[in-house]
C-alpha cells in the first residue's frame, strides 16, 4: 500500500463509510436518520463497485450497476419517506423505539 | 519519473496535486460520514450527508468516473436530500424547539461496527486482488449510453416501471386518507 491512491484506498474509504452506516441504522432512534445510515451504505457500495470497475475488470458494467443503484437509493428514499409519513400521522413521532405495536 | 534533483517536473507536481486531491474528498468523506452517524443534532446530520455526497462524487471523478460524479450529483444532492430535509422539516414538532435525536442501544452498536471495520479492512489487506494496470476509462458516457441500449436494456426498462410503480405507492401511502374515502 504507497502514498497514490490505488485500489486499497478506495475499498477502506468505503469500509469505513459503511461502518457509519451501519452505525447509524442501529442506533438512531429517528427514523429519517435511519434512513440517512441505509444511504451512506448504499453510497459505500457504489463506491466499491466504482473502484473495483477502475482497477481489477477494467469494463464499464460497474458504472451500470451504480447507475442502477442510484436509482434504487432513490425510489428507496421517496417510499421509506412516506411510510415515515404514515408513521407520524398515526404515531405522532418518527422514533423507532414508539412505532413497535405494528399489528393491526 | 526524474530525478529531485533536476527539481520538481511538471509531471510531479500534477502527481502532488492528484494525491493531495485525492486525500482532500476522502477525508471530506470520511469525516462527513463520522457526522452523518454521530451528530446529535439531526440538520447537523443531514448537511453532513451533503458533504459526504459531495465527496464521493469527487472520488468518482478520481476514478474517472464523469458520468457517475454528475448522476451523484444530480439525483442525490439535489433529489434524495432535498427529500429527506423535507421529511425532517415535516416530522418535528415545532414545539419542541431543539432537533435532537437521541441514541438506542449504543455500545452493541459500538462493538458490532468495530467488530465489522476489523473483519473488512482484514479482508482488504489479505485478500490479493488481481489489480489491472489499465490506465482507466477516458470517458464513459458513450459507453454506458451503449451498454444501457445493448445488453442491459431489460433491465433498464424494468428500471423505469419500478419508478412508476414507485411514484404511485409512494403519492398512495403518504396522502392523508380522507374520512369515507
Amino acid at each position: 500500500m504507497t502514498l497514490a491512491p490505488g485500489l486499497h484506498h478506495y475499498l477502506i474509504i468505503a469500509a469505513l463509510l459503511f461502518c457509519f452506516g451501519l452505525c447509524a441504522v442501529l442506533s438512531r432512534r429517528n427514523g429519517i436518520a435511519v434512513l440517512m445510515g441505509i444511504e451512506l451504505i448504499l453510497n459505500a457500495a457504489n463506491l466499491n463497485f466504482v473502484a473495483f470497475s477502475r482497477y481489477v475488470t477494467n469494463a464499464l458494467g460497474g458504472h451500470i450497476f451504480v447507475i442502477f443503484v442510484i436509482l434504487l437509493a432513490a425510489i428507496e428514499a421517496a417510499v421509506a419517506l412516506a411510510i415515515v409519513f404514515a408513521i407520524y400521522r398515526h404515531f405522532k413521532s418518527v422514533e423507532v423505539p414508539q412505532v413497535h405495536e405494528m399489528q393491526g | 519519473m526524474r530525478s529531485p534533483r533536476y527539481g520538481k517536473s511538471r509531471m510531479e507536481i500534477s502527481q502532488i496535486l492528484h494525491i493531495a486531491g485525492f486525500y482532500l474528498f476522502a477525508l471530506i468523506t470520511v469525516v462527513a460520514g463520522f457526522f452523518v452517524a454521530f451528530a446529535q443534532n439531526i440538520m447537523r446530520a443531514v448537511f453532513a450527508l451533503m458533504f459526504a455526497l459531495f465527496g464521493m462524487a469527487g472520488l468518482f471523478l478520481f476514478l474517472h468516473a464523469d458520468f457517475l460524479a454528475a448522476t451523484q450529483v444530480l439525483i442525490y444532492v439535489g433529489g434524495v436530500l432535498v427529500l429527506l430535509l423535507f421529511g425532517i422539516m415535516l416530522t418535528q414538532q415545532m414545539v419542541e424547539a431543539d432537533i435532537r435525536t437521541g441514541r438506542i442501544q449504543f455500545a452493541p452498536t459500538l462493538l458490532a461496527m468495530f467488530i465489522v471495520l476489523g473483519f473488512l479492512l482484514f479482508l482488504i489487506f489479505k485478500t490479493p486482488w488481481n489489480i489491472s494496470t489499465a490506465s482507466g476509462f477516458e470517458e464513459t458516457t458513450r459507453g454506458i449510453g451503449t451498454l444501457l441500449m445493448t445488453e442491459w436494456l431489460l433491465p433498464f426498462e424494468v428500471a423505469s416501471i419500478l419508478l412508476l410503480a414507485a411514484l404511485v405507492g409512494a403519492v398512495s401511502i403518504a396522502r392523508a386518507r380522507r374520512p369515507g374515502a
